[in-house]
């Protein structure tokens, strides 16, 4: 009985907090340390609302899922293109009703659900001080097996995911031999970013699976030039991050102000070096210094999301048979 | 003896195990077939390295922690004590620090090939199936050998005094005094580290070299965070429990479960510690400590710098963790007190089988009907701990509390001493070396535990060992590593505080 008072008081504190002008947003763990974009989002979308912002982080699509239409999120920020089949299927989210003409995106977006903020490639980061880069993926299959890479699992991390569509828009029906080309290469495969990020930072590899933006950060906030994205003419894989509005937000409203916010200027000139991604909708002579300097892909590869649910299993069981061996 | 106190840890221990499967099983709709024509390519693959690794996992740990107790238990010199109680770190390190701790030393760019570069050697590889055994290995043989070194302990001053005026040699002290002493414990301890193997993941794939080293628990995370197949998620979840019930069911049977008979505490000095066997002994020390002592270093060496760049943010989430620490503590200690005999550890068992993930998920469904999950991420988090911390407690305290049973039960009945009393006189003051050190460690693994917490973050409420994750998220990787220090020196500072209460007798 005692604790059902507990629970029925937990209950009202909830509600009573509801009712109030907040908007909550469900957003990556990453997003909301104080290192992460979350606090600067906070403070600038709260000065123009009047409303208190909300940050719940953690797994985004599967909570959301397991709530169903009586989630308490109003809008959902960091989705990945991954995700956004099964996203749009479980019917969960509104049109964002945001005008698209702004997006200064390499490819073209017309998605009238899922609104990009920021985006970035899938590539392989490594220090110029300690190699030089392949210029070409088959550059890079054909390097010698002492360069040691390290990558993500596609299993469990959206940057695995990534890589193995790369792999598989450069190569196709050749993607299994790729792989076996490269396997001899690759140190290990982890379970995220971080921990292979931080392999490649201890010196464990010289090459790990990254971001072409991660070279911003080590310019910027350390003043470090000698972190780069290797550039390769076959392409990149495009990476984008999305905010949705969700279905069955009691803030309708402010959830309206905060999808129109995350394309402004204020938005938009504070994510680059808040989530070390490219600007979605910003002219490339607004990014900040560091980003500038990025070499960037000429040819961005990019599946639709029917075509990257179709391709998936089969690229992830080309990528593990080949490894396996 | 099925007393109301039993009978409640049990049912509650049953609840939290089962009620979340079933809540995952029901939201899914049904478990789905996990028949040949179901598995995806490579699960086959997957259930025979989980196992294959855990028994090898275990078996290292449990072989190489024999001579390893024996003389600690021997062997008496400077600084023991200490040693003692840092070489129980390892156990309690969160994964990925763990795992960084290694690289730093057996790494391509480590401290061991360093060294054999240097001599000129050919350098090695960690990466691969022994990888995976070795980071096992250095998790738990500080758990295998402080469970043998207290089972040495506990062998009466008299039988010691017996044996050295019968004049046994080292052989027969061994065969008579040791060896039954040790088999005590060893199935507990095999079984319990298999199981804590069978659910690992990232450990093994990061150290296993790719997806060679799947496991059951990552094709799990798989449905359960990027399919959002619930039902296979259960029904992974369900093998692994098999095979953790299996395991425990094996063990239970061979255990055996004969007494030393009734000592009279009189401490009493091994005798068979001096002459030739005392130079191995100090070796097998010193291998030991180096083993599991130099990528404790490693991690030291690599947090220092970031201790400085440690915000609010990591302070708060620090003084959360403690939070939980002594909540998931007191609460284990209790459940411990109540189900310290057979049955009770064979459940804990399946708690901990369970993964975490269809834990975590499967309490989520259950208490939002009821409460915002978020407003209950602590609480859930230092329930789950505790629960998670069971199966070690028992697995440490049964072996004496039902040795103390069979000894001193005659005496119990014959002075009809209440339950109550027997505790206070009897069984707490007995037992305060192996309750002091399952406190220990379990506050030390509630510490480092991410367990469920991420599925109910909430970014006031986040725990260090989540916070070390964001911070590396964020590209801040020295100050990741500054707190995983932290966390280092928080989860050892509750293990000694807590094991050298227990060992305070000793002295």
């Amino acid at each position: 009985m005692k604790t059902f008072t507990f629970a029925a008081g937990l209950m009202l504190a909830t509600q009573a907090v509801a009712a109030e002008n907040v908007l909550t947003v469900y957003a990556p763990d990453y997003f909301t340390s104080e290192w992460g974009p979350g606090p600067r989002i906070e403070e600038l979308f709260e000065a123009k609302c009047g409303c208190d912002l909300q940050f719940k982080p953690g797994d985004l699509l599967p909570r959301l899922m397991l709530e169903g239409e009586r989630t308490e999120a109003d809008v959902v920020i960091g989705l990945n293109t991954d995700v956004t089949k099964q996203a749009r299927e479980s019917g969960l989210f509104a049109p964002h009703g945001v005008d698209l003409s702004p997006l200064t995106l390499p490819i073209a977006w017309d998605d009238d659900t899922f609104l990009p903020f920021n985006y970035g490639h899938t590539a392989f980061v490594y220090d110029t001080t300690k190699m030089d880069a392949p210029a070409s993926f088959d550059a890079l299959l054909d390097a010698p097996d002492n360069l040691r890479l390290v990558i993500q699992d596609p299993r469990t991390s959206i940057s695995g995911l990534a890589l193995v569509l790369w792999v598989q828009a450069v190569y196709g029906d050749r993607a299994e031999e790729a792989w076996a080309k490269l396997a001899p290469k690759i140190v290990t495969v982890t379970k995220g970013w971080s921990e292979a990020y931080g392999l490649f930072t201890d010196g464990e590899a010289d090459m790990v699976l990254s971001y072409t933006t991660s070279p911003a950060y080590h310019i910027i906030a350390e003043g470090d030039e000698t972190k780069k994205a290797a550039i390769f003419p076959e392409g990149h894989y495009f990476m984008v991050e999305l905010a949705a509005k969700v279905a069955s937000t009691d803030q309708p409203e402010l959830a309206q102000q905060f999808m129109d916010f995350a394309l402004s200027h204020d938005f938009q000139s504070m994510i680059a070096t808040g989530n070390w991604s490219i600007p979605a909708a910003l002219d490339r002579s607004e990014w900040p210094e560091g980003f500038q300097k990025l070499d960037l892909p000429e040819n961005v590869l990019f599946y639709t999301e029917d075509e990257a649910a179709a391709l998936k299993d089969p690229a992830i069981e080309a990528w593990r048979s080949a490894l396996s061996q | 003896m099925a007393r109301p106190a039993t009978l409640i840890a049990g049912a509650a221990l049953t609840a939290l195990t089962l009620g979340p499967v079933v809540a995952v099983i029901l939201r899914a709709g049904g478990l789905s077939s996990l028949g040949p024509s179901h598995w995806a390519p490579g699960d086959a693959a997957a259930l025979r390295f989980t196992l294959w690794q855990a028994f090898l996992s275990a078996g290292c740990s449990v072989l190489l922690a024999v001579p390893v107790a024996r003389a600690l238990v021997r062997q008496r010199f400077p600084g023991r004590g200490a040693l003692v109680t840092v070489m129980g770190a390892p156990f309690i390190l969160p994964v990925i620090v763990a795992v960084m701790g290694l690289i730093a030393v057996f790494g391509r760019a480590g401290l061991v090939n360093d060294a054999l570069g240097g001599l000129g050697l050919p350098k090695v590889d960690i990466y691969g199936l022994h990888g995976v055994v070795l980071a096992h290995v250095f998790f738990n043989l500080p758990l295998a050998v402080r469970m043998f070194l207290n089972a040495l302990q506990a062998v009466p001053g008299e039988r010691l005094r017996l044996a050295a005026s019968l004049g046994l040699t080292r052989g027969a002290m061994f065969r008579l005094v040791d060896l039954p002493a040790l088999l005590r414990v060893a199935p507990g301890a095999f079984v319990v580290i298999f199981v804590i193997c069978l659910t690992s993941f990232a450990v093994a794939l990061t150290l296993g070299g790719g997806p060679r080293a799947t496991t059951v628990e990552l094709a799990i995370y798989q449905a359960m965070r990027f399919d959002f197949d619930l039902g296979r998620a259960a029904s992974l979840g369900l093998v692994q429990l098999a095979m953790g019930l299996g395991a425990g069911l094996v063990a239970l049977r061979v255990a055996r479960d004969d007494g030393f008979g009734v000592g009279r505490d009189r401490a009493a000095l091994r005798r068979d510690g001096a002459g030739w066997v005392r130079g191995p002994d100090l070796g097998w020390i010193a291998v030991a400590a180096l083993f599991l002592l130099v990528p404790l270093g490693a991690v030291v060496a690599r947090g220092l710098p970031g201790l400085a760049l440690l915000g609010a943010d990591t302070i708060r989430a620090a003084g959360h963790s403690v939070a939980v620490a002594s909540v998931s503590t007191a609460l284990c200690m209790a459940w411990a007190m109540a189900l310290a005999h057979r049955r009770g550890e064979w459940l804990a068992l399946a708690a901990i089988t369970v993964s975490p993930l269809v834990l975590g998920t499967g309490l989520f469904l259950m208490l939002r009907p009821f409460v915002n999950p978020f407003a209950m991420a602590l609480p859930v988090t230092a329930l789950v701990n505790a629960l998670m911390g069971l199966p070690f407690a028992l697995r440490i305290i049964t072996p004496q509390a039902e040795a103390l049973e069979k000894d001193f039960g005659r005496l119990r009945a014959s002075l009809g001493l209440t339950h109550w009393a027997w505790l206070r006189l009897v069984w707490v003051p007995r037992l305060r070396r192996p309750l002091g050190f399952a406190a220990g460690l379990v506050a030390a693994l509630a510490m480092g535990d991410l367990g469920v917490i991420a599925l109910f973050a909430d970014p006031d409420r986040a725990t260090l060992p989540l916070q070390v994750y964001r911070l590396m998220g964020a590209y801040q990787m020295e100050a990741a590593a500054g707190a995983a220090l932290l966390l280092l020196g928080l989860s050892l500072g509750a293990f000694v505080l807590l094991d050298r209460g227990g060992r305070l007798a000793e002295a």
